[in-house]
């Protein structure tokens, strides 16, 4: 089979290996705004700007603090967090009652506003930021030398997306905020802050795109673009894996990743369409998305 | 009435100064910059192309022949249609005079073709694609900082020399991608080497690792980078991570501005070597005006191509005040061709009955972190290509002007 494809089994292996790891950044991005829409209704456009504060913060802390990596992974979710749960309560919670759109356009602008800041201080063509000394290296695994940072990523990804997943389908706070979205005067009524706890999940949704930037910053180069560039591929993640579905999102990310690793062995040209082809056919056969519940 | 004598004297004399009957459209000299103001290439050209524009014409004293001129700018976002209207608009309603930009290949080419059907004057600083003075070429145009073929010749042939014969390329999926790889694979063979493979990458990928394995794969000892901007920087980063190197295969930057060593730092970037038509560090007026450059953008130094909208106003300038008048496009442009160029940033030169300004090239290395003594001090000077060897020669590009 390889023969007829015109690629070894090894070098197979290893773009399949390299899909999967493209694949984590999709899925923690997706999973952040399949949480936020499922449950706010909002169509968060401003979640790259957020991915591309959390690598800058991450590269911030280190020049003018001093803190590394370790510590950033923990510091900056939270303080991009933060302020997340600010834009969400001057902002976005006059904007429930309405229509998708006008949540959409102003999250847009929002991140217009923000990316166009960072390119006008930084320029576009970013700054470096170190892998940490823990992780440096390679490891031989005989069909790809694979960098030991690549193989945390795809580790710490599964572990935040699983825990997430586990927390809104299986512990009883994540009933809470499922019954919020369905009824959030019932919800009420029986004692809940329901308008604490939807700022609280905008929050934790910016806080994994956060922590997918910071996750990102050594591979690529921190960038004021770098938002821009991967956003609306995940935007077609969470489209084919169905708005809001939390699984969905998951296992999309990962599977699209693959796709368009393979897309790039075979051919090239079309890796930054591929997602695309692949959304307008899911679209065509299962108009709620793979996972989606219609 | 001495006094009025004078001043009647001194009015003939200014008039005699200027040519006979100056005539300037909508009486000013217009300058359009039209280049990639905020994407990937931002930081190459971008507002620094609108800033070194801006100087030549202070440096000029703001007036041609008593007229004043403007400058205006606008963002192509590397699109072609974005340029084409804009650039249309420009030429049609707002009198723009000449436009200098416009970013990247594809959008020049289309640009290019149609500033020839409005008759105005188009010059080249950040387009690489050797195609605009080669079948594209035109009597609107002049191309003037460097170009593929000329990049080819640098880098391509050093690395052929120093005992890279077999190539793999990494290539931006677009014209300028198409032609680089075109102008080295033709100098690669021509030196005795062999091109492998190439895999060709959408413009403004994140993600270089599944093409850096694919080079890995294919053994060859260069992996030769015909990209530019981001995505040279990301393929750069990639191999380091991957052990491309390490595994004794070679990295050959095609395309490399001191940005993009700036921005990936000479702990990756260092020993690179690459070809470029101007490094700020290398003269004493040269220098002198890198300075002042950097001082008014936030301690950047100017790329190589920001440089060229310097170099290219300012003999723009020179030229449409001798001849007293900016148009039509085809006379300008064959008044700039018949006049030498001398600015401190390129040296002597002159332009080609094909558009080609024609300067030295400079192979460059970039420097260990032990060697830099001071901030953008990144390059080492290895070897000075004189134009003629450095340039395609003009019957080998295929220039229409030129068989006439």
């Amino acid at each position: 089979m390889f023969e007829l494809l015109g690629i070894s089994p090894p070098a197979f292996f290893g773009q399949l290996l390299i899909g999967l790891i493209n694949g984590a950044f999709y899925a923690i991005l997706s999973l952040g705004l399949a949480v936020i829409f499922g449950l706010l209704h909002i169509i968060n456009f401003v979640h790259g700007a957020q991915y591309m504060l959390g690598a800058f913060t991450a590269l911030l802390l280190m020049t003018h603090l001093g803190i590394g990596y370790w510590w950033s992974l923990l510091i900056v979710p939270i303080v991009v967090g933060l302020s997340g749960i600010v834009l969400e309560r001057l902002l976005l919670k006059n904007l429930y009652k309405l229509d998708h759109v006008y949540g959409l356009l102003l999250t847009f602008g929002i991140a217009l506003v923000i990316e166009g800041t960072f390119r006008e201080i930084y320029g576009s063509s970013g700054q470096p930021y170190g892998i940490p000394e823990q992780l440096k290296g390679v490891q031989n695994l005989g069909f790809i030398f694979l960098p030991n940072y690549r193989a945390w990523v795809i580790v710490a990804s599964l572990v935040v997306c699983l825990g997430t997943w586990f927390v809104i389908e299986r512990t009883r706070l994540g009933s809470y905020l499922r019954a919020a979205t369905e009824n959030p005067a019932l919800v009420q009524a029986f004692g809940i802050n329901v308008p604490v706890m939807v700022a609280l999940t905008y929050g934790f949704g910016v806080a994994l795109a956060a922590f997918a930037g910071v996750l990102a910053a050594p591979i690529y180069q921190v960038s004021p673009l770098m938002g821009t560039n991967i956003i609306i591929v995940v935007f077609a993640v969470v489209v084919i894996g169905g708005m809001g579905s939390i699984m969905g999102a998951i296992v999309t990310g990962f599977m699209l990743g693959v796709v368009e690793g393979l897309t790039k062995v075979f051919y090239p040209e079309a890796s930054s369409t591929v997602i695309f082809v692949v959304m307008v056919v899911v679209l065509l056969l299962k108009p709620a998305g793979l996972f989606g519940r219609a | 009435m001495k006094a009025s004598l004078f001043a009647g004297a001194a009015l003939v004399l200014a008039i005699a100064a200027g040519p006979a009957a100056a005539q300037y459209s909508g009486d000013t000299v217009k300058l359009g910059v039209l280049t990639d103001m905020s994407s990937l290439y931002s930081d190459i050209n971008g507002p620094g192309a609108l800033l070194a524009t801006q100087m030549a014409v202070e440096d000029f004293g703001g007036k041609v022949n008593g007229k004043p001129i403007e400058v205006v700018s606008a963002d192509t976002q590397n699109k072609p249609d974005i340029g084409i209207s804009v650039g249309g608009k420009w030429l049609d309603v707002d009198g723009v005079d000449v436009i200098l930009g416009a970013s990247s290949s594809a959008v020049t080419l289309a640009v290019q073709k149609m500033v020839g059907e409005k008759d105005s004057v188009l010059l080249v600083s950040d387009a690489a694609s050797s195609t605009i003075t080669g079948t594209s070429c035109n009597a609107n145009t002049i191309h003037w900082v460097y170009d593929t073929a000329a990049l080819a010749n640098g880098t391509g042939s050093a690395v052929v020399k120093a005992g890279g014969d077999t190539w793999f390329f990494l290539t931006a999926d677009y014209a300028f991608g198409y032609a680089l790889q075109k102008d080295v694979s033709e100098v690669v063979e021509a030196s005795g080497g062999k091109v492998l493979g190439a895999v060709r990458h959408p413009l403004n990928t994140s993600d270089f690792s599944s093409f850096v394995l694919q080079a890995q794969a294919s053994g060859a000892k260069v992996v030769g980078m015909a990209n530019a901007g981001g995505d040279t920087v990301n393929s750069i980063k990639a191999a380091s991570e991957f052990g491309l190197t390490q595994a004794g295969q070679k990295l050959a930057g095609l395309l490399v501005f001191i940005t993009d060593v700036h921005s990936l730092g000479l702990d990756t970037a260092q020993g690179l070597q690459l070809t470029s038509a101007y490094y700020w560090d290398r003269t004493e007026e040269g220098r002198e005006w890198a300075k002042r450059f950097s001082a008014r953008f936030d301690g950047k130094m100017p790329t190589s191509v920001q440089a060229g909208y310097y170099s290219s106003a300012m003999h723009y300038l020179r030229t449409v005040q001798e001849i007293g008048t900016d148009g039509p496009g085809t006379k300008i442009i064959a008044e700039m061709k018949k006049r030498k160029t001398d600015d401190p940033l390129f040296g002597k030169g002159y332009i080609r009955p094909d558009g080609r300004k024609m300067h030295d090239m400079y192979l460059l290395e970039v420097k260990k972190p032990s060697e830099a003594k001071g901030a953008w001090d990144y390059f080492k000077v290895v070897r000075t290509i004189p134009g003629n060897e450095a340039f395609r020669p003009m019957e080998k590009g295929g220039c229409p002007l030129v068989k006439g």
